[in-house]
């Protein structure tokens, strides 16, 4: 099981500011080990982001996208005690749920 | 003769898959209820920007002074370049960013919904200095905004 995500989603005037950081090797399958075999891809292919119970983001993302990523996303109308719920999938159907809470 | 256990794994994996196709066609298995089946892998495994642009539906493209791409000039580390998109285009739907000479050059797709605002923040890899491109999708009509990124130590290779 992967590493839990750090979720952190704050208001900021009138909109409320999404932050999260998923713990992920984000391998290529380029990358070659010490002993010069190829590592194999193994990578985030999809993660969705839902406040309040509906979808705001829905996200495909590839190889180019560093490891342990990153996502910043804004959003209009929500409010403090909403809960956000962060899903991610790769490519070899490992998954990750967290939540966190507008603050 | 001896056997090659990985050439064994790959032949089964193939038939799977095959099997798995074949009951999508069959419509018994609707593409959704299978796990990341809506990765666009055509988009993503695409080898060059026109290809990746085909594969999101952006056959044609306009730039836009409204579609804002925030990078930097020069990255010292390729494995870890932030990128800044915001679209200010009303009704934009979507936002792709492509690394143009990365492997595959699409890095990221994100549709928006129920109030998010079209604005995202990443942090990309980058093999090599290359453009860097940011498509948004407004009312059915794609925009596009690119700058260039040079890359000191590349981020691909490890």
């Amino acid at each position: 099981m992967a590493d839990p995500m750090k979720i952190r989603a704050q208001i900021k005037g009138d909109v409320a500011e999404i932050r999260i950081l998923m713990g992920h090797p984000m391998e290529t399958g380029q990358r070659k080990d010490a002993a010069g075999a190829t590592v194999p891809a193994h990578f985030i292919q999809s993660m969705t982001v839902d406040v309040a119970g509906k979808r705001v983001v829905d996200g495909q993302i590839g190889t180019s996208v560093s490891r342990n990523p990153v996502f910043g996303f804004k959003m209009k109308g929500a409010k403090a005690g909403d809960k956000v719920v962060v899903n991610w999938v790769d490519n070899k159907g490992d998954k990750r749920t967290d939540e966190a809470t507008v603050a | 003769m001896e056997m090659n256990p990985a050439r064994r794994t790959v032949l089964r994996g193939a038939g799977s898959l095959g099997a798995l196709s074949a009951l999508v066609l069959a419509g018994v298995l609707k593409p959704t209820a299978v796990y990341a089946a809506d990765w666009n892998k055509a988009a993503f495994e695409a080898k060059d920007t026109a290809g990746a642009l085909k594969g999101i539906g952006a056959a044609s493209t306009s730039e836009s002074k409204d579609l804002m791409l925030k990078v930097p000039d020069i990255a010292e580390n390729g494995a870890v370049v932030p990128v800044d998109v915001t679209c200010n285009i009303p009704k934009t739907s979507s936002i792709s960013i492509l690394v143009e000479k990365n492997p595959s050059p699409l890095c990221a797709h994100f549709e928006f919904a129920n109030g998010a605002v079209a604005d995202v923040s990443a942090r990309l890899k980058m093999g090599q200095t290359s453009l860097v491109k940011a498509v948004a999708k407004a009312d059915g009509k794609f925009y596009t905004a690119q700058k260039e990124v040079k890359v000191t130590v590349g981020g691909c290779g490890g």
